[in-house]
C-alpha cells in the first residue's frame, strides 16, 4: 500500500493507505485525531475544517495522496502550539462568550475564524459584517450570534 | 453503584416532610453517597372538567408523575480527591443540562462547580419512565431531587467534621468544598468522604436552602464542557476508540423505506480496498472498511435492486390532498363577524449536524452500545428483544450528543448497529451518511392548520383551531407514559397524539369559547418529535390570524395581544419586547416589525422581530445558498419561573430564534416521487450566517413562579410566529405556505442512486 507522509499538529507523520482516501478519514479513522468532524463528507458543512500550512482547508476534500510532505496540516488538537500557549485566543474567546452548545462543530468554526482573521490581517483590514455573513459553517444549535462576537473578540488578541 | 436495589427504596416517601424538608438517603459505601428518588411532584387536579386541559395539566406534569410509582435513585458521590461525582440520567446534546446540574448540585453542597463532574448515566432500566430526555422537561423533573441529594451529602459532611475538627456543625462553616472550624482549623471534603460514608444505607430528611440565598442557581454560567468542546476533546459516539469498531455504512434505497430486493455485485465490492465485510441486512447493504471514505466508496460501487419503499409515489401534492381529507370541520360559519386563516407546513428535517450514528458490539450472549440516546431504556428493551438476550445482558452506554432536535429521542443506528454486528459478528462503529440522514431520518411531519375566531365589537368570542398533520411517531416512550395515566387525565378517551397535542398546546388569550383539534394521517413517512413538536405550527397559524384579527378589529397587533392575554406574566413579556424593541418604529417599506406569544412547559415567551423584505436584500447573491428576507433584527423576552443558567438559557432562546427564521423562511424537504430531494445542508437551508440577524436582545425576566419551567424548546414557536407576522407586514400579504421559498426549487437535487455523493477531490484549490 503506498506511504504518505505529511507533517500533522508539528510531527512528521507517514500513512499506509489507498492514495484516494480523504484526509479527514486518514485523519479520524487511522491517526485517531477527532477534532475534525465529519457533517457531511462533500465540503458543504465544514465540521471538519482545520489548517494547511496556516490557511483553511476541509479534509473531506482532499485525497491523502495531494499532500506533500512539507505540508503543516493543523487540527483543532494542534492549534494551541501554533501560539505556545494552552489555548488559542480564538479558544479563549470562544469560551468567554459561552458560544458552544453541542460542540460539535465548534473545531470547524473556530479553524474557519482562525483563518478568517489572518486572511483580514493579511489584506490590512478589519472583519467586516460581510466577512461574518459568508462563514459558511453550520451550526445546527444556532449560535451564530456569539460565534460572530467571539471572533470580533478574538481577532483583537490574535 | 445505584443503591437501586437497597430494600429502603420501598419504603420511599416522596413527599417533602413539612415546609422544605425532603427525604433522601444515605448509601451504604465506602466513599459518602448521598442519593434522592428522582421525583419531584406537583399536585395533579385530575377532578375538574375543562375544555382547558392545559390549565390543570400540561405535559411536564405527566412526565413527572409518570415516574412516582417507579423512580430508582440518583446520587451524588463526594471522592476523595474534593471532586464530585453525578451521573445524570438524561441526554445531554447542547441544551446545557450537565452545566445546570452541577449547578444544583455546586449550590447545595457549596463546592465551586468546577469540582462537579457530571457524566451521563447508561441506561437504568430501573427508572422507567425517568430516563426520558425530551419535552423541555429535564430541570423541571430533577431541579428537586438533584438539590436534596447534594444537600444531604453537605450535612453528612458537616456531621463528620464536626467530629474531626471538634466543635458543632452550627459553628462549622462549609464554603468552596472546605469546612472551617471555629479556631480557624479546616478540612477539605475529600478527607471527610470516608468518614460522612453510610455503613447502612438510611433514609434522612433534609432542608434545602431557601432560594434568597442562592448564590449559584440563577447568575451566569459558562458550560463545564466548554473547554472539552474548543479544544476538540469532547468525545461524541464516533470519536470513541472501541476496540475492532470498524467504520461502518448502509447503502439506502432510493425511495422512503425502500427494500434490498438483490444485490448483483457483492464479491466485487467484498473485495475493494480496506472493505471487511458487506451484508445485506432490513434497512440496506451494510458495508464495514478501514475508512469512512472508503465505506462511501463501496456504498457507491454496490449494484442494488430495490424493492418499493413505504410513501412510493407520494410527492407534495399528494400528501397535501391526503391532508385536506383528514381535516376536522371547523363548523358552520359564525353569525358573528370572524377571521379565518389556512396554512400549509411542509415536511421539515431535525436531522443534527451528527448524524445518526451508534457503536456496537454483539456477542454471542451480551451487547454493548454506544450512542447518544434520549430515550435509552426503550433503546435498550427494543435492542434485547431484537437479540433475544435478557435485558441484564445489554449494556448501553449514553454518550454526548452532536446536538437532537428531537432526532434523539429515536434509535434507529442503534438498532441498526446491533443488527449489522451480529450478522458480521464483528463490533461496527455506524455512521449515516449526510445524505440518508437528511432523506431517510425522521422528519416533521407535513401538517395543515386552520384557524377561525368569532368577534363582536371588542369582543372576542370563540377560537377554533383544526391542525391536520401526517402522524408523529411518538414510539419512543411518551406513548406508553399516556397509556399509563390515561385514566387519571381529564381528556377522556382520546389517542396519544391528541393527548399530547392537547397537553402541549395552550390558549393564553381570553379568546372566549376555544377548541383546538389534531386530526393525524398516513403512517408512511418516518417522522418524530422536531424541537416544539407541534407548538412552532401551531403557534405561527394563530398568530398570523390574531394579526388579521387586529386588523379587523381596528387594534395594533401588539395591543391586540397586550389585551387580550390571560395573565401578568405573559403581558409581562409582551411588553419587554414591544418596549426593548422599539414597537411600532417607522421603518422603511418592505421592512415590518411582526410580534409574538407562546406559553408552555410553565413558560411563557415574547419575541419581536424586525424583517427586510426589500428586493436588494432578498435578491443578495449568496453561493450555493437561499438568502431571502433577512431578519434584522431579534428582541426575545422569555419567564421560565425561575432559571437556573441565565447564560444557558440565553443560548437556547438564541437557537430558538435561529429554529424560527428558518422555518418560516428557509428550510424544508420537498417530496417527489417517494422521497426527498434534499441531501445536503446546501440543500436543506437551515439558517446560516448569512440568515443570522446582526442585533440579538435575549432578555432573561426576573424569578416570578419560583419553580423552574422548560427551555429547551421554549423558544421556537414564538420565533417561528413573530417572523411569519413581520413577513406578513412588510410585504402586505399573509403567508400561508411555510417556509415561505418551498414553492422554489432552490437547488438541483442530488441522485438517489447511489445514494451518496462521493466525496470532492479539489479541497486543495479552496484553500483559503
Amino acid at each position: 500500500m503506498p506511504e504518505h507522509t505529511f507533517r500533522l499538529n508539528g510531527e512528521l507523520v507517514t500513512v499506509d493507505v489507498e492514495d484516494d482516501v480523504r484526509l479527514l478519514w486518514v485523519l479520524r479513522d487511522i491517526l485517531g485525531v477527532t477534532g475534525p468532524k465529519y457533517g457531511c463528507g462533500i465540503n458543504v458543512c465544514k465540521a471538519c475544517t482545520s489548517h494547511l500550512n496556516g490557511k483553511a482547508v476541509n479534509p473531506c476534500a482532499v485525497p491523502v495522496s495531494s499532500l506533500r510532505a512539507t505540508d503543516e496540516i493543523t487540527t483543532i488538537e494542534g492549534l494551541p502550539a501554533t501560539v505556545g500557549a494552552d489555548l488559542h485566543p480564538m479558544q479563549q474567546a470562544w469560551i468567554d462568550q459561552d458560544v458552544a452548545q453541542c460542540g460539535y462543530c465548534q473545531p470547524g468554526q473556530i479553524m474557519a475564524a482562525v483563518a478568517l482573521v489572518r486572511r483580514t490581517v493579511e489584506e490590512g483590514r478589519e472583519i467586516t459584517e460581510a466577512d461574518l455573513d459568508g462563514i459558511r459553517n453550520i451550526c445546527r444549535c444556532g449560535t451564530y450570534f456569539r460565534i460572530r462576537d467571539a471572533i470580533r473578540t478574538g481577532a483583537k488578541n490574535m | 453503584m445505584t443503591g437501586t436495589d437497597h430494600p429502603a427504596q420501598q419504603e420511599a416517601d416522596p413527599h417533602s416532610v413539612g415546609r422544605r424538608r425532603f427525604l433522601g438517603y444515605v448509601l451504604a459505601a465506602p466513599t459518602l453517597m448521598a442519593a434522592a428518588e428522582l421525583v419531584a411532584a406537583p399536585e395533579v387536579r385530575a377532578d375538574i372538567p375543562s375544555p382547558e386541559v392545559t390549565e390543570l395539566i400540561d405535559l411536564n406534569d405527566v412526565m413527572t408523575v409518570a415516574a412516582l410509582p417507579t423512580s430508582g435513585l440518583i446520587t451524588v458521590e463526594v471522592n476523595h480527591d474534593g471532586t464530585v461525582s453525578f451521573a445524570l440520567p438524561r441526554a445531554e446534546v447542547g441544551q446545557g443540562i450537565t452545566t445546570s446540574t452541577a449547578m444544583l448540585i455546586a449550590e447545595e453542597l457549596d463546592v465551586p462547580v468546577e469540582r462537579v463532574r457530571v457524566t451521563l448515566a447508561d441506561a437504568r432500566p430501573e427508572l422507567l419512565f425517568n430516563q426520558l430526555t425530551g419535552a423541555s422537561n429535564t430541570t423541571i423533573s430533577t431541579y428537586t431531587p438533584v438539590r436534596v441529594a447534594a444537600a444531604i451529602a453537605r450535612s453528612r459532611l458537616l456531621e463528620a467534621a464536626a467530629s474531626q475538627l471538634g466543635a458543632p456543625v452550627s459553628k462549622l462553616t462549609l464554603r468552596a468544598g472546605v469546612v472551617t472550624g471555629p479556631s480557624g482549623r479546616s478540612v477539605g471534603i475529600g478527607a471527610l468522604s470516608a468518614q460522612a460514608a453510610g455503613v447502612r444505607t438510611q433514609r434522612v430528611a433534609v432542608a434545602l436552602k431557601p432560594r434568597e440565598e442562592f448564590t449559584v442557581i440563577g447568575k451566569p454560567q459558562g458550560r463545564v464542557d466548554a473547554l472539552a468542546a474548543v479544544t476538540g476533546r469532547k468525545k461524541f459516539a464516533m470519536d470513541l476508540a472501541v476496540q475492532d469498531a470498524e467504520p461502518t455504512m448502509v447503502c439506502r434505497p432510493p425511495t422512503i423505506n425502500g427494500k434490498v430486493g438483490s444485490v448483483a455485485n457483492l464479491g466485487e465490492v467484498r473485495s475493494m480496498p480496506g472493505v471487511t465485510d458487506v451484508v445485506t441486512i432490513s434497512t440496506g447493504v451494510a458495508v464495514r472498511a478501514k475508512t469512512f471514505g472508503q465505506c462511501i466508496d463501496a456504498v457507491r460501487a454496490l449494484r442494488v435492486s430495490w424493492k418499493p419503499g413505504s410513501a412510493e409515489g407520494k410527492s407534495d401534492e399528494t400528501v397535501l390532498a391526503e391532508l385536506q381529507a383528514a381535516e376536522l370541520p371547523l363548523g358552520l360559519p359564525p353569525l358573528t363577524p370572524s377571521v379565518e386563516g389556512k396554512f400549509t407546513f411542509y415536511f421539515r428535517s431535525n436531522s443534527a449536524l451528527e448524524t445518526n450514528c451508534a457503536v456496537a458490539d454483539v456477542r454471542p450472549g451480551s451487547a454493548e452500545i454506544w450512542s447518544s440516546l434520549k430515550a435509552p431504556i426503550v433503546a435498550k428493551e427494543a435492542i434485547a428483544a431484537k437479540l433475544g438476550l435478557p435485558l441484564g445482558a445489554v449494556t448501553v452506554h449514553v454518550t454526548e450528543g452532536g446536538g437532537s432536535f428531537g432526532r434523539k429521542l429515536f434509535f434507529d443506528a442503534a438498532l441498526e448497529a446491533v443488527e449489522i454486528s451480529r450478522k458480521i459478528g464483528k463490533p461496527v462503529k455506524l455512521m449515516w451518511h449526510r445524505a440518508d440522514d437528511s432523506r431517510q431520518g425522521r422528519a416533521h411531519p407535513m401538517a395543515t392548520s386552520r384557524v377561525r375566531i368569532a368577534y363582536l365589537g371588542n369582543t372576542v368570542l370563540s377560537y377554533k383551531q383544526r391542525h391536520t398533520s401526517v402522524a408523529t411517531d411518538l414510539s419512543h416512550g411518551l406513548g406508553e407514559i399516556f397509556t399509563a395515566l390515561a385514566a387519571k387525565l381529564p381528556v377522556g378517551d382520546i389517542g396519544f397524539s391528541e393527548t399530547f397535542f392537547q397537553l402541549s398546546q395552550s390558549m393564553p388569550y381570553n379568546f372566549g369559547a376555544n377548541s383546538r383539534l389534531l386530526s393525524e394521517t398516513d403512517k408512511s413517512f418516518n417522522t418524530g418529535s422536531m424541537r416544539n413538536v407541534y407548538s412552532p405550527d401551531v403557534t405561527c397559524a394563530r398568530e398570523l390570524v390574531v394579526d388579521r384579527l387586529a386588523e379587523k378589529m381596528g387594534k395594533d397587533p401588539f395591543e391586540i395581544r397586550r389585551d387580550f392575554l390571560r395573565d401578568d406574566r405573559s403581558r409581562a413579556v409582551l411588553e419587554k419586547v414591544a418596549d426593548a424593541g422599539r414597537w411600532g418604529r417607522t421603518m422603511p417599506a418592505g421592512m415590518a416589525q411582526g410580534i409574538a406569544f407562546h406559553s408552555e412547559y410553565h413558560a411563557v415567551s415574547a419575541v419581536l422581530v424586525e424583517i427586510d423584505c426589500r428586493p436588494e436584500t432578498v435578491n443578495r447573491p449568496i453561493r450555493n445558498g437561499v438568502a431571502g428576507p433577512r431578519v434584522t433584527r431579534a428582541v426575545v423576552a422569555v419567564d421560565v419561573g425561575l432559571v437556573v443558567n441565565p447564560r444557558g438559557l440565553e443560548a437556547q432562546m438564541m437557537g430558538c430564534v435561529m429554529d424560527g427564521i428558518a422555518l418560516t423562511l428557509t428550510s424544508s424537504l420537498h417530496l417527489r416521487d417517494g422521497h426527498f430531494l434534499e441531501a445536503s445542508w446546501d440543500n436543506y437551508f437551515y439558517t446560516r450566517q448569512w440568515n443570522t440577524p446582526p442585533e440579538l436582545d435575549i432578555i432573561i425576566m426576573p424569578t416570578t413562579t419560583g419553580k423552574p419551567g422548560g427551555a429547551g424548546e421554549l423558544g421556537v414557536a414564538a420565533s417561528m410566529a413573530a417572523v411569519a407576522c413581520a413577513y406578513g407586514r412588510a410585504t402586505g400579504t399573509m403567508p400561508t405556505s411555510f417556509p415561505v421559498n418551498h414553492g422554489t426549487l432552490s437547488f438541483a437535487p442530488k441522485p438517489t442512486v447511489p445514494p451518496v455523493p462521493e466525496s470532492p477531490t479539489d479541497g486543495l484549490e479552496h484553500v483559503r
